[in-house]
């Protein structure tokens, strides 16, 4: 062997296995329940709605990198494709090809290319186009087809229980008769009720997050601090009154709680770096949720709780700088 | 293992990873290799001043004579290895990369100096006084054989107004693939128990720990057993994690104390030897041999004979191969250490010194770094920063050339384990912008 064909480079000389096309595809792998289960309820159109995300953002991505920014895009890192995929789990599966577009270019162009690409944004860009997409067209994107007993599309539209539950308190009514007509706890946990169509099966979701565990892409402190807040708080104002709030598991397992928590919050780019900022993100967003959801006008408000702590994050990462080593040099004598 | 009820292990809480150990030579015995037909011997092997060269061209030295002598507070003697003709005296590229002087020596015979004690006798009765210790660990060239190379003999002069409760013997050997300090520990245990009690009399202390990660199982049991003779002395099983060979990592997981920023473990007093330099110090004060053999590991995932050998210091790295089964065809890059800290080098004649604790031979697949992606911010390189520092930010400051932000982060308490790199999913040189941004900060400070 000639010499001169030694490699010589600073140390370290090893990696670690996990990069980040392999944590995107992990992530992609972990949607992948919850993608099948929106095609068995609510059949091609399902899919459709991820094509048309997906696709969109994947261009949108690629035009904006190689002509306004003038470098080429890398599609690769597999980023692109998860906002697509988490756009359209947050939309109704029967939402009009064309507003999927208009959500994919705010996504992509406003939450994510105008900061400067992937690792930039403060935003999670899947969220800023849905919620753009909420404020624009407030009919379509609440409109969700109703799916009956055995999880198949109706022909009907309607409400999801969340919104049935705020009308309903609204007018009057009592909590406890209003939630009568929800699916059982069961049948929400498995799915089987109305809502966008990445939100639908807790049980779906549940198998991602112990994926995404398992393979160490994600850590417990995010979703499991949101959960944890958002089921004290909605607890503690349903034991004071159950007549005027909701219990707190049908909390957990309607609108895009799990979603959220698993999925949405968990983005490494957008939330804290430490595993105490984590905490401190997640509970901020559990509290933020339960105040939308028990004292808002809004029935749902997942996604401007992440939102609202996306924009906290750099303020948590300076107040939970971890401690250097040495800071406790003092103790010996 | 789930229900086993044990005392936990300990090991440091501040960041760390667990890359793989890759430990192939584990149950090579230490060999002693053919003598080489010349070795080069270079001065400077040590943190400080290089030493003085005392022999010119032509002259006859034997075995374990001063080449060179130590100059300063900080340095080292430098002894001939082999005995021999003195050749050339010249500036030779060694493993750091750079070129110092050298001499090189055309072997003749063995002819050791007679005051040596070449017997494998064990001498436990030690009759000598803390100066008369720390005279002879200096006169025999012993530095640091974990990595620093830092002089064995200005760590043992403990400072007036400080006190060494605990002396820590380090057999932790946290890099993958290294097994030279096992080795070590399973072949010459006896000796290092009395280089123990040697450094323990030299710095007063009343209490030492020998400190073994819990991967080598067969050294915690035959130096356990060996302890009970020893009451002073502990046996102490960690928890495996990187980097914990650390000195200061190893303080915190066995006192629980930190080491203040900018200064020594003396200050939370306390001090750390490695296994081998405990060796090195068993054979400089009770056999008068000075530092001029040590254990290397010769290994790589391809590498025939994953080895250990008892190595003549001036080897060059070429030699030693051979006598692991020679260079594999696929090798892409030679690591004097290990993978995480070790450095590459850049010539097979390179030669072994008192700090080389392993020659690695990394194939040419696994030599090349990966495609470099955007941070995504996921804090991977703070969450394992084992100094508590704040990796993806320092390599910012260090891009913007902002030396003084850097220095009022710490960047100069980065110790280069490299757990950054290794942990980061974008493939990102962080070290490598910490070392540039180290640079910045110190050229500022010489100004």
């Amino acid at each position: 062997m000639s010499v001169s064909l030694l490699t010589v480079s600073p140390s370290p000389h090893v990696h670690e296995e996990l990069t980040i096309p392999q944590v995107m595809r992990g992530v992609i792998y972990a949607m992948l329940p919850a993608l099948m289960f929106s095609i068995y309820v609510f059949g091609w159109d399902a899919l459709y709605v991820n094509l048309i995300a997906i696709l969109s953002c994947l261009l949108f991505e690629r035009l904006i990198s190689e002509h306004l920014l003038g470098r080429p895009a890398t599609l690769m890192d597999g980023s692109a494709i998860i906002t697509g995929m988490l756009l359209a789990f947050n939309l109704p599966a029967s939402l009009p090809w064309y507003i999927v577009i208009i959500g994919s270019a705010v996504a992509i162009g406003i939450g994510k290319m105008s900061f400067g690409g992937l690792g930039n944004n403060p935003f999670n860009p899947a969220l800023v186009g849905r919620v753009f997409l909420l404020i624009s067209f407030p009919v379509e994107m609440t409109t969700w087809p109703l799916t009956d007993a055995f999880g198949q599309v109706d022909a009907t539209s309607g409400a999801t229980i969340l919104g049935i539950l705020k009308d309903g308190l609204r007018t009057g009514e009592s909590a406890t008769v209003l939630l009568e007509q929800a699916p059982a706890y069961l049948d929400l946990f498995l799915g089987l009720h109305a809502g966008s169509l990445g939100e639908m099966s807790g049980l779906a979701l549940v198998l991602g997050l112990a994926y995404m565990l398992y393979r160490k892409i994600i850590t417990w402190h995010v979703p499991l601090s949101m959960i944890v807040s958002i089921f004290v708080l909605t607890g503690i104002f349903w034991l004071a009154d159950p007549q005027r709030f909701a219990d707190p598991i049908f909390h957990l397992l309607t609108g895009g709680v799990l979603l959220g928590a698993i999925f949405m919050a968990t983005d490494y780019v957008t939330s804290p770096f430490t595993q105490r900022g984590m905490v401190i993100f997640g509970v901020g967003i559990g509290v933020i949720t339960s105040l939308i959801r028990l004292f808002g006008s809004y029935p749902e408000g997942v996604s401007f709780a992440i939102l609202i702590m996306n924009a906290f994050v750099p303020l948590i990462n300076k107040y939970t700088k971890p401690k250097l080593y040495g800071a406790k040099a003092q103790n010996h004598e | 293992m789930l229900f086993e009820l044990q005392k936990r292990l300990k090991t440091f809480h501040k960041g760390g990873i667990h890359p793989p150990d890759n430990k192939l030579s584990a149950t090579a015995r230490i060999e002693e290799i053919p003598l080489p037909r010349s070795v080069t011997i270079p001065i400077y092997q040590h943190i400080g001043t290089p030493p003085r060269v005392i022999v010119e061209r032509g002259d006859t030295v034997r075995v374990g004579q001063v080449l060179a002598i130590h100059e300063g507070l900080v340095s080292a003697n430098i002894h001939s290895s082999v005995s021999g003709k003195v050749g050339k005296i010249d500036r030779v590229l060694d493993s750091s990369g750079y070129k110092h002087i050298a001499i090189n020596i055309r072997v003749k015979e063995d002819d050791w100096l007679e005051e040596i004690d070449r017997s494998e006798d064990l001498i436990d009765d030690i009759p000598y006084s803390s100066k008369e210790i720390i005279q002879k660990v200096m006169e025999a060239g012993v530095v640091g054989q974990g990595g620093a190379a830092f002089p064995s003999h200005v760590k043992l002069s403990i400072p007036e107004n400080r006190t060494v409760d605990t002396l820590i013997i380090n057999g932790v050997e946290c890099e993958p693939y290294l097994t030279a300090d096992h080795r070590i520990m399973l072949e010459r245990p006896y000796e290092i128990f009395v280089g123990t009690q040697i450094l323990m009399k030299a710095t007063g202390a009343t209490k030492a720990i020998i400190a073994i990660e819990n991967n080598k199982q067969d050294a915690i049991q035959l130096l356990s057993s060996i302890a009970d003779d020893y009451p002073n002395i502990d046996i102490e099983a960690l928890q495996v994690q990187y980097p914990q060979g650390g000195e200061r990592q190893l303080i915190e997981a066995l006192l629980d104390r930190e080491v203040p920023s900018g200064g020594l473990p003396i200050d939370v007093g306390t001090i750390v030897h490695n296994v081998g330099t405990t060796y090195s110090v068993y054979q400089a004060v009770q056999k008068n041999q000075p530092l001029i053999q040590r254990v290397v590991t010769v290994t790589g995932p391809s590498v025939s004979k994953p080895s250990n050998f008892m190595v003549r210091i001036g080897t060059s790295v070429a030699d030693l191969i051979a006598a692991a089964g020679g260079v594999p065809e696929d090798t892409g890059k030679i690591i004097n250490g290990g993978p995480m800290m070790g450095k590459a080098i850049q010539d097979l004649k390179v030669p072994i010194t008192k700090a080389t604790s392993g020659i690695l031979l990394i194939p040419e697949k696994e030599t090349w770094r990966s495609e470099e992606y955007n941070c995504v911010r996921c804090g991977k390189c703070i969450e394992v920063c084992p100094m508590g520092l704040e990796p993806m930010q320092l390599v910012l400051l260090a891009k913007g050339k902002a030396a003084d932000k850097a220095e009022a982060e710490h960047i100069l308490d980065c110790m280069e384990c490299g757990s950054c790199s290794f942990v980061c999913p974008s493939n990102r040189p962080i070290l490598d912008y910490i070392r540039y941004g180290k640079g910045q900060v110190k050229k500022e400070q010489i100004k």
